[in-house]
């Protein structure tokens, strides 16, 4: 479904992303893992228009994206969260997710229409599935983190995704909520069958819940495969033990 | 009509104030009916400016262009051209939109404080084509003695027309923030690089509230030529933005009705302190100072804050 090949940014000479290469099929969930500093944002930048590659070319379901502005990926059904919390601090709940959905069904140039009748129902529902129902008149300044970054994932849903990018979706959360979050993001593949590229520093996650782990190490795709293939992979341990034989988790 | 601004019970005193709104030439002395009907205007133009200024987050720093474009517009066309004078009110706040469609346009590639200082810089070009054309615009002594149409040359008709039209304007401004695109802008003011991720071609949103912020300047500026029949080429002065931009600051840029009450204070307290000493620019100076420690969020948000405090907390601020 997405494919990613020998792609490359560099940043004043610090080469970011070097030769990164990445397949994705449809109901996967797979995950891009790396030490920090590894390239993995950036990487998640080019996909989606937010950086323009050096080289490389991005194709999704068979069309090529690379260089499209981040509008236009959003239009191909391509929805990402991020991993710093990016949602507006000055509209509620209620409305962060709406303006993701009216925005999918064109509706922004409409200026005459009142918002509050628009897509109502919709972003309920979209509310209901991740948990954030009750507090959706609430400004989101005064979320707790948890709840900013599951909104973060209800924005990105707002677009009605067929590819969903989760950039760290559980950093800096609590472990009850790091739990809900990762049945939601299960849930998102089985019920709605998305499929879904993420990246996550904890393992015991992307062990539980990816099918297959890309792992990138200063900007380079170094394996993309199974869990049990990138678990005892040697470069992998390289880079993340050392050296050891030890098999990762 | 206004049933969109209207809420709860605050639909009874809205419309009461109206009303009085309506009423009040039958008990105020000439003098007053003018400077009501500045306010007004003014009002107007402040709350054009924080379509874009408070709602958008759109550094529009030379916002007073516009206004001057669809005053000389309209004053142009009802002193050099035979058509009607009501297409010179219509063709005023289209001139101001174009305009604000040119200088967006040259502006929206850069954003926050470079967009300002590029934008100030077009503007001021403007005002000094305005100033030295003299065979066009005339110049620094602008134009005087306005001919209108009968029905507006009495102060009270003008006051009327002022005020009808200054409510029409605001009831569109309002649905306009209301609306989808309204909602857009606000989130494009809060998070730009998300609104894109969502899908939004976020210049051309902000392109189309220039214009739109833009014509409703026009608007203003048109009505300034009814209420006061002469336009100058201080109406697009920088000094003239510095001032519309305080009014909204001072009256709540968060707010919709906030720049309408910035300007009613501001205007209302220059007219009493211009009495009584020539320092105005000062006291101005001072009454911004202590907006910026003490409210924030300004008057209105101010208020705004200490009704909802009850039930939701104040919006932290970024």
């Amino acid at each position: 479904m997405l494919e990613v090949k020998s792609l490359s940014k560099s940043f004043d000479g610090f080469k970011a992303v070097n030769n990164a290469n990445l397949d994705v099929q449809k109901g996967e969930i797979v995950a891009v893992i790396g030490p920090n500093g590894a390239g993995k944002t950036t990487l998640f930048n080019l996909i989606t228009g937010i950086l323009r590659p050096d080289s490389g070319t991005v194709h999704f379901k068979g069309e090529n994206i690379t260089g499209l502005p981040p509008y236009k990926v959003c239009r191909k059904r391509i929805s990402r969260s991020f991993q710093v919390v990016n949602i507006f601090p000055r509209l509620t709940v209620f409305e962060n997710v709406q303006v993701s959905i009216l925005s999918r069904e064109k509706k922004t140039w409409n200026l005459f229409t009142p918002s509050s009748k628009l897509v109502t129902d919709e972003t309920s529902q979209i509310l209901e599935n991740v948990g954030l129902v009750e507090k959706r008149d609430r400004t989101t300044a005064l979320l707790s983190h948890g709840d900013r970054k599951v909104l973060e994932i209800a924005m990105a849903l707002g677009g009605d995704p067929e590819f969903l990018i989760l950039d760290e979706p559980t950093a800096g959360m609590a472990p009850e909520e790091t739990a809900r979050c990762i049945e939601l993001v299960k849930s998102l593949s089985g019920k709605l069958g998305l499929t879904i590229l993420f990246c996550e520093h904890d393992m015991e996650i992307v062990f539980g819940i990816a099918d297959r782990i890309m792992v990138m190490v200063r900007g380079a795709t170094i394996v993309q495969g199974s869990c049990d293939e990138v678990r005892c992979n040697e470069a992998v341990q390289d880079a993340y033990l050392g050296g050891s034989d030890v098999c990762l988790m | 009509m206004l049933k969109g601004m209207l809420e709860g019970r605050g639909r009874i005193w809205w419309a009461a104030a109206i009303i009085l709104m309506f009423l009040l030439p039958f008990i105020l002395p000439r003098f007053y009916l003018y400077l009501l009907s500045i306010i007004l205007l003014t009002g107007l133009l402040a709350t054009s400016l924080n379509l874009v200024l408070g709602y958008g987050g759109i550094f529009q720093f030379h916002h007073a262009v516009f206004y001057g474009a669809g005053a000389y517009g309209t004053a142009l066309i009802l002193t050099r051209t035979g058509l009607s004078p009501w297409i010179s009110f219509i063709v005023g706040p289209l001139v101001s939109a174009a305009l604000g469609l040119i200088i967006g346009w040259v502006c929206i590639r850069l954003s926050k404080l470079y967009f300002a200082m590029l934008q100030i810089s077009l503007g001021s070009l403007v005002w000094i084509i305005v100033y030295r054309w003299y065979s066009f615009t005339g110049g620094d002594d602008g134009i005087h003695g306005i001919p209108l149409p009968d029905i507006l040359s009495s102060s009270n008709n003008a006051y009327y027309f002022t005020l009808a039209v200054t409510l029409i304007c605001l009831f569109a401004m309002h649905k306009i923030v209301r609306s989808p695109f309204g909602s857009a802008l606000q989130g494009i003011r809060d998070n730009p690089v998300r609104c894109e991720m969502i899908g939004i071609n976020v210049k051309r949103h902000q392109l189309l509230a220039l214009m739109i912020a833009g014509f409703f300047a026009g608007v203003a500026g048109s009505l300034f030529v009814v209420v006061d029949n002469t336009v100058f080429p201080d109406m697009l002065f920088w000094t003239l933005s510095l001032e519309i931009c305080i009014m909204c600051l001072l009256g709540g840029w968060f707010t919709f009705l906030g720049p309408m009450l910035g300007a009613a204070i501001i205007i209302a307290l220059r007219t009493f302190v211009s009495t009584y000493t020539t320092y105005w620019a000062l006291v101005l100076g001072i009454l911004m100072a202590l907006v910026i420690f003490f409210l924030p969020n300004g008057v209105l948000g101010y208020v705004e804050e200490k009704i909802k405090k009850g039930f939701i907390e104040p919006v932290i601020k970024e």
